[in-house]
């Protein structure tokens, strides 16, 4: 089943097309890739996704119901949850309050506190942030600030959960501990679309991987086709990449 | 961080909460009128400067409204205070504001920062200017004349209303919208893509918060017997709450309650002592507030209490 389906998402900046005529769609259950030099257009596609910005023209369907148009609210409560490139945390709030937000208000279904609070811990369980439930976000490490970030939004109950950089400026063993954890929401049942730029960890992990660049999409495939792709390795991983690998 | 947590809510237990408005309720039997005449003035102070920190505390939407709730409820009370009963009266008060809350949140509520601040004061001089501009081109006057009530009433209704206001204020703080209201101060962004409607949240307690306003400027008139636009919306109004919230601790329940009773009674005191310098004094009291006690009078209190139990905690 697909999940998300976008046909002919446009988005201009001025006059600049940051996402120009993309058609994609992601399947239930898969870990989908999306990757491009800086400036393609991968985050702005997020944005439309999760309807921070809406687009020019094109459909977004999210299990086949078109959303484009809806508020990011609605977005989130119909089951698409996202973090972002740079992390945006509730920095002054203990670690618990920022899970507990996103169980209180992210789906249609009213629950108390206590419900609330409960699942919020399970998710920090499922995290590995446990020890510092109490703790100001702000005083957390980077790692461990992108683990809470996911954590709050898997507390919206998400079926689709959109990835923005999780493993940037994280060292190899935290970047180890991320794509295991990104397994780990996948075998919940969770479908995935990660925008990463750390290609071990994309290559490993994705079933699929859609490649933008200018705003255009330009390749899509298994991380085979798109590591042979002649214009993949062109545009974006250069020229002599291709020899040395 | 527990202990500290229960340690600093010590001296605020609901029971002293109770004996104080036990105190304040039963007042006028025994204390002289003209301490409830101040009494009366300085619970309005605080109803604007709770109310105020409602919205304007969690969320950092700094509001330079409140001259212009307070004020529209002042014109509600000369409208119809003559035909209708009080307590109508004052409900109706407090209605406007809500109302003129609830459409300039909508209109306003996705700016943010300065423009915020700009267009809330500008609402104050636009509401002053229209009504000065009708009262003179349409009615033909420029003043009204309130209905006097007994100073007994002003004080009690002006207690109630208080009284409700803290009610709201706690509810609100402990459900889960005071924490989605603390997560659009913190990050707007990230609060509307966990599934907060946070537009509609804005306006709601926006809303609520002018409603206490209004209403309080409604019972108000009343004191004032006289009223034309520029008492009622006098924009001192406006920036007398936000100081007194700061100056008494903005992130603390109690904190706007002890900034707005000492700022009130601190001008009452300077106007009868000092009338020629108050307004002096009263700056240089607000600029060394703000030097040396960013978190308030409460963080200072805290501060201070947590030093002399010996416990070494940093930041909250």
């Amino acid at each position: 089943m697909r999940v998300l389906e976008g046909k002919g998402v446009t988005k201009y900046f001025g006059g600049l097309a940051a996402v120009f005529d993309v058609n994609f769609h992601v399947d239930q259950g898969e870990v989908f890739g999306l990757i491009g030099p800086n400036g393609a257009g991968k985050t702005t596609l997020f944005n439309l996704i999760s309807a921070a910005l809406a687009p020019k023209s094109g459909i977004i369907k999210f299990k086949g119901e078109n959303i484009t148009g809806l508020k990011p609210h609605q977005i989130c409560r119909l089951g698409v949850a996202r973090t972002f490139q740079t992390v945006k945390i509730f920095a002054n709030l203990p670690v618990l309050d920022n899970v507990v937000l996103g169980s209180l208000f992210g789906t249609s279904n009213a629950i108390s506190s206590a419900d609330a609070e409960r699942e919020a811990t399970e998710l920090l369980e499922f995290v590995g942030l446990s020890a510092v439930k109490a703790t100001p976000a702000k005083d957390l490490t980077l790692a461990n600030q992108k683990r809470l970030e996911v954590a709050g939004a898997l507390a919206t109950k998400p079926e689709l959960l959109l990835l923005d950089e999780i493993m940037a400026g994280l060292n190899p063993a935290e970047v180890a501990q991320a794509m295991e954890l990104v397994t780990r929401i996948r075998d919940k049942g969770i479908t995935i679309i990660m925008i990463e730029h750390v290609m071990k960890a994309i290559m490993s992990v994705c079933e699929r991987i859609m490649v933008l660049h200018h705003g255009r999409k330009i390749a899509e495939g298994t991380p085979q086709e798109i590591t042979t792709s002649k214009i993949v390795i062109k545009v974006y991983l250069g020229e002599k990449a291709h020899a040395g690998s | 961080m527990d202990i500290v947590r229960v340690i600093v809510k010590k001296p605020f237990e609901p029971g002293l909460l109770l004996l104080i408005l036990i105190l304040l309720a039963t007042s006028p039997l025994y204390a002289p009128e003209y301490a409830v005449v101040l009494l009366t003035s300085i619970i309005m102070y605080i109803i604007i400067t709770v109310s105020w920190t409602m919205f304007s505390g969690p969320t950092g939407y700094i509001s330079l409204a409140p001259a212009a709730f307070f004020g529209i409820g002042v014109y509600t009370s000369a409208l119809f205070g003559f035909v209708l009963p009080l307590p109508v009266v004052i409900g109706m008060g407090g209605l406007a504001g809500f109302c003129l809350a609830l459409i300039v949140g909508t209109l306003t509520l996705r700016l943010r920062g300065i423009y915020f601040v700009m267009f809330t004061l500008g609402l104050v001089e636009l509401l002053l200017h229209f009504i000065l501009w009708w009262e003179v081109n349409i009615t033909g006057t420029t003043g009204r004349v309130v209905p006097t009530v007994a100073n007994t009433t002003v004080y009690y209704i002006m207690l109630i209303i208080f009284a409700i206001l803290m009610l709201t204020t706690f509810f609100i703080r402990n459900s889960k919208f005071g924490l989605a209201l603390q997560s659009i101060g913190e990050f707007e962004e990230a609060a509307a893509h966990r599934g907060i409607n946070v537009n509609a949240l804005k306006t709601i307690i926006f809303a609520i918060s002018a409603l206490f306003m209004g209403a309080a400027g409604a019972i108000m008139a009343t004191r004032w017997t006289y009223i034309d636009p520029k008492i009622a919306f006098n924009p001192l109004l406006s920036f007398m709450p936000v100081l007194m919230a700061i100056f008494g601790g903005i992130r603390y329940l109690y904190g706007p309650i002890i900034g707005a009773a000492f700022f009130a009674y601190v001008e009452e005191f300077l106007i009868t002592r000092f009338p020629y310098h108050y307004m002096l004094i009263f700056g240089i009291i607000m600029v060394v507030a703000i030097l040396y006690m960013p978190d308030g009078l409460v963080g200072l209190i805290q501060k201070l209490w947590k030093r002399a139990s010996g416990e070494t905690y940093e930041g909250a």
